[in-house]
């Protein structure tokens, strides 16, 4: 009997992902551990690794298809000595069944049935309906995350609270055995290695964690960034911040950063080259203005998108991203809430950061860093008197913006910034 | 033989001893096995596959009185005691032959003699009480085993008071016997002569036989063997023998300090054994021997460089598979391996009287004592199906959880077959198996293992056929 390969689900919340690549052509061998496709989900690409040993006799779903649903079929792996036609017979069978055979062997990441009525889609467009969440508390670990552990040191780890990653295993093959776990709990839960003092941690990678590391190491290996600093005066904006809320409930508020982002979109819309990202072999002119504000969570960053941001007036920008930074905090951010931004802003004003420069979001061209808006010596007249400054970083893409061009869109933001009222012109 | 330089040098070719010096073949050492009887030890020649061999026959007489309810008859059963003898003299060599192939086959070089340690990594090998030949080799295992343990003034003599020994090899059945021990060699061949047909009184000194087994299988051994006539004396001891003509007067301090004077006509000897550490050079080359076993490691070190041990030499459970996963795990150590050491918690024991017992782990005593708080799931022969079918009807199968984190503490079982069924519980102890894992593991029907199932479910409340 063929063995069926689905879909995997690489999180609890996954319900349908893009099949990146095959890295195994129909026809190869493929061993246990095999990667054999990568997957990306909305918040990650994962290796999907072969679980039996075979043939990949056919792949169901084609390179770069999206929308599929997790648990849907998407190749199927023939055993030595099995009949390529078998294959056959097994897609066949996908046809005709709502729930699968019991006798057909599911990945182990896809444990759970497709629910009755799903038909494991061959073509995944119009994406299926979303399969529901697990009712397993713990659904089980993607493949190459999993810790070899006894069952007994499984449950006494869940007993104490130890977290197994944590722990070496000193059973057969690295396996966590039960003198591990006493081991650990003597020393107070700490890690078990002869240094465990002294040993570092060891932090399995979250998905989020991944996408960060492999798009930050994109943007800044790939990306020529260049570097624009200006200080603005943020008297101005202080002041008309303070009459937005005057009459404002706490939670209706506008911040500064609301009005940065605002001033932000207004200056791409009168510099639009800003607005621009590198496509390979031509420049992408957005023609619309959507920008990314950064959100950092408690294990990374997330960059949800106010659309048409330049059309937007200041409360109503400040309402998205009070919405949107409470989604991305409970990690209900949808896709399309944080795909498709022209350019980002990042404040880090709040945590007392004078000035940085920040990395480009790619595909996107460009990036302003906010610093602190806090009383610095200006020199008014002659005189040197305090006022409030704001530090505003550009990081651009010089294959796409040149420094000039970098250096007329932050004179437009400061000029908004200095003399808010310009916005209306 | 031009050799006489090795990278690992094994006294003593018993279970211990040719199991390490094949696991040293194997991983590319020069091995040499210097065994001053049989090759395959007592295991082999004198121990448990002989008396395997007897209880066949004896079993098989015990079958053969129960035919009848199979509407089977036979005619009278006379019992040849030569050919039953012959018989595992058969067995046994047949296996010792085997041994000395695998050894061949692997390399290793086997040398009659009885060897001693001579001092910077020499051997010295003794035939006939001369001296031979001098080997040297990197590393010395010590496996030279263990031996019946007397009592004084009981001395074995060959004739008329046994060892296991010249109970193997019986010229007629004793028409009444008594057996000094109750663990596994007593019990052995307690049951093997009584299904002969001997009068067998049994003499323990503690309270109930099979000391070591869980209480409640010894009680129920005590129960099984009274019925089928055994006479079982425990908290008793015995205070002399004496010869009286052609019998033997055996003086008993019973329980309520009176005593009994039995006439018997053998009494076998089986209150454990001890250590063969005299005459192999231990004390001059700085081994430390602790009453009559060598003191090791975990990994058969011994503290003294070069110089290792294994097996009953170095101390209880004295149990050939002990040995040999003792040898493999010190020869591994050797080869710079990171092999773990044998944990005795994991090594089952079998007794392969009528009914058979077998066990691993910690007794429900043992585990309170420990400190575990326990649930202890039983499950009767009576309630299996494939022991009533094959009229085996009396049997317990007892399991020892811990109440906290579900780990099998032991198991205890009494019944037909049960050595058989024991290494079911060796994986789970060894894989560290919850009873979750039990319950979820699907046991054949009809099978006895089922019970082994039912047992874990009823520690659990869960039991379906009870």
């Amino acid at each position: 009997m063929p063995t069926l390969i689905r879909m995997p689900a690489l999180s609890p919340t996954m319900t349908e992902g893009t099949l990146a690549r095959w890295l195994k052509n129909e026809g190869d061998g493929v061993e246990p551990g095999d990667v054999i496709a990568e997957i990306e989900t909305d918040k990650a690409t994962m290796e999907v690794e072969a679980v039996d040993e075979g043939t990949l006799g056919k792949i169901l779903v084609a390179d770069g298809t999206e929308g599929v649903a997790v648990n849907s079929v998407i190749a199927v792996l023939v055993g030595e000595g099995e009949d390529p036609q078998s294959v056959e017979a097994a897609t066949a069978e996908l046809g005709d069944t709502a729930a699968p055979k019991p006798s057909s062997t599911p990945q182990p990441s896809a444990e759970k049935p497709a629910p009755p009525g799903e038909t494991p889609a061959q073509a995944p467009s119009p994406p299926p309906a979303p399969v529901p969440e697990p009712a397993a508390p713990a659904p089980p670990s993607p493949p190459g995350n999993r810790v070899s552990a006894s069952p007994l040191a499984r449950r006494m780890a869940a007993q104490a609270g130890l977290e197994l990653a944590s722990i070496r295993g000193s059973g057969p093959h690295g396996r966590i055995v039960k003198a591990d776990i006493d081991r650990a709990l003597q020393m107070g839960g700490a890690p078990v290695t002869d240094e465990a003092e002294a040993a570092p941690e060891r932090i399995e990678l979250t998905n989020v964690r991944k996408v960060i590391a492999t798009r930050l190491l994109e943007a800044k290996q790939t990306i020529p960034h260049f570097y624009l600093e200006t200080d603005a005066e943020a008297g101005a904006l202080l002041d008309l911040r303070r009459r937005i809320n005057a009459d404002l409930e706490r939670e209706q508020r506008v911040t500064v950063n609301d009005l940065v982002v605002k001033a932000a979109a207004m200056a791409l819309r009168r510099v639009p080259e800003v607005n621009s990202a590198w496509g390979g072999d031509h420049i992408v002119r957005h023609r619309a203005v959507h920008v990314a504000v950064a959100v950092a969570v408690d294990d990374g960053l997330f960059t949800p998108v106010v659309r048409n941001t330049d059309r937007k007036g200041v409360r109503e920008i400040a309402g998205e991203i009070r919405s949107l930074v409470q989604k991305t905090r409970a990690g209900k951010l949808m896709p399309e809430e944080y795909q498709g931004g022209t350019f980002s802003v990042s404040n880090l004003g709040m945590y007392g950061i004078g000035a940085f420069a920040a990395v480009i979001n790619p595909p996107q061209g460009g990036i302003l860093a906010v610093g602190a808006a806090a009383e610095r010596p200006v020199v008014r007249d002659g005189v040197i008197a305090a006022a409030p400054v704001m530090t505003l970083t550009l990081s651009g893409d010089h294959r796409v913006i040149d420094g000039a061009v970098g250096a007329r869109w932050l004179a437009e933001l400061r000029q908004l910034i200095e003399f808010p009222a310009l916005m209306l012109a | 033989m031009a050799r006489t330089e090795y990278d690992l040098a094994v006294i003593g070719g018993g279970p211990g001893g040719y199991v390490a010096a094949i696991r040293a073949a194997q991983l590319g050492m020069r091995a040499v096995v210097v065994e001053r009887e049989h090759l395959g030890g007592i295991c082999l020649n004198w121990g448990c596959i002989p008396t395997k061999a007897l209880l066949r026959s004896s079993e098989l007489r015990h079958l053969l009185a129960e035919v009848d309810v199979h509407g089977l008859s036979v005619g009278r059963v006379s019992v040849d005691v030569e050919k039953l003898v012959a018989r595992s003299r058969t067995v046994a060599s047949q296996l010792t032959r085997g041994v000395a192939h695998l050894l061949k086959k692997h390399k290793v070089d086997v040398i009659e003699g009885t060897g001693s340690l001579a001092g910077d990594g020499r051997i010295r090998v003794m035939q006939d009480g001369k001296d031979e030949m001098l080997l040297s080799a990197a590393h010395t295992v010590v496996a030279t085993g263990a031996r019946a343990r007397a009592l004084p003034g009981i001395e074995p003599d060959g004739k008329g008071i046994w060892t296991y020994r010249e109970a193997l090899l019986p010229d007629a059945v004793p028409k009444r016997l008594l057996v000094i021990g109750s663990g596994a060699i007593g019990m052995e061949f307690a049951s093997f002569f009584h299904d002969l047909g001997s009068e067998v009184t049994v003499v323990e000194v503690q309270d109930r036989i099979l000391p070591n087994e869980d209480a409640e299988i010894s009680v129920f051994a005590e129960k099984t063997f009274a019925a089928q006539g055994m006479r079982l004396l425990t908290n008793s001891t015995v205070r002399s023998v004496r010869s009286r003509g052609r019998a033997l007067a055996v003086t008993v301090e019973l329980p309520d300090q009176t005593s009994d004077t039995l006439s018997v006509s053998k009494v076998i000897l089986a209150v454990g054994i001890t250590g063969n550490v005299e005459g192999i050079g231990l004390e001059e080359a700085g081994v430390k021997v602790d009453r009559g076993h060598i003191s090791t490691d975990p990994m058969g070190g011994t503290g003294v460089p070069g110089i290792h041990a294994i097996g009953d030499v170095t101390g209880p459970p004295w149990l050939a598979h002990k040995a040999s996963h003792e040898g493999i795990a010190c020869v591994e150590g050797i080869a710079g391996m990171e092999p773990h050491a044998p944990d005795t918690s994991r090594i089952p024991a079998c007794t392969y009287c009528r009914p058979q017992v077998a066990s691993i782990g910690l007794t429900e005593a043992g585990a309170v004592a420990a400190g575990h708080e326990v649930k202890v799931g039983r499950f009767p022969f009576l309630g299996n199906g494939k022991a009533i079918a094959l009229g085996e009807p009396e049997g317990l199968v007892k399991t020892v959880f811990d109440a906290g984190t579900g780990e099998l503490l032991g198991a205890h079982m009494i019944g037909a077959e049960v050595t058989e069924l024991i290494q079911g519980f060796a994986i789970a102890r060894t894989m560290e198996a919850t009873e979750i894992d039990l319950m979820h593991t699907v046991f054949p029907h009809p099978t006895l293992s089922e019970m082994m199932h039912e047992s874990t479910l009823q520690a659990f409340g869960r039991a379906i056929h009870i």
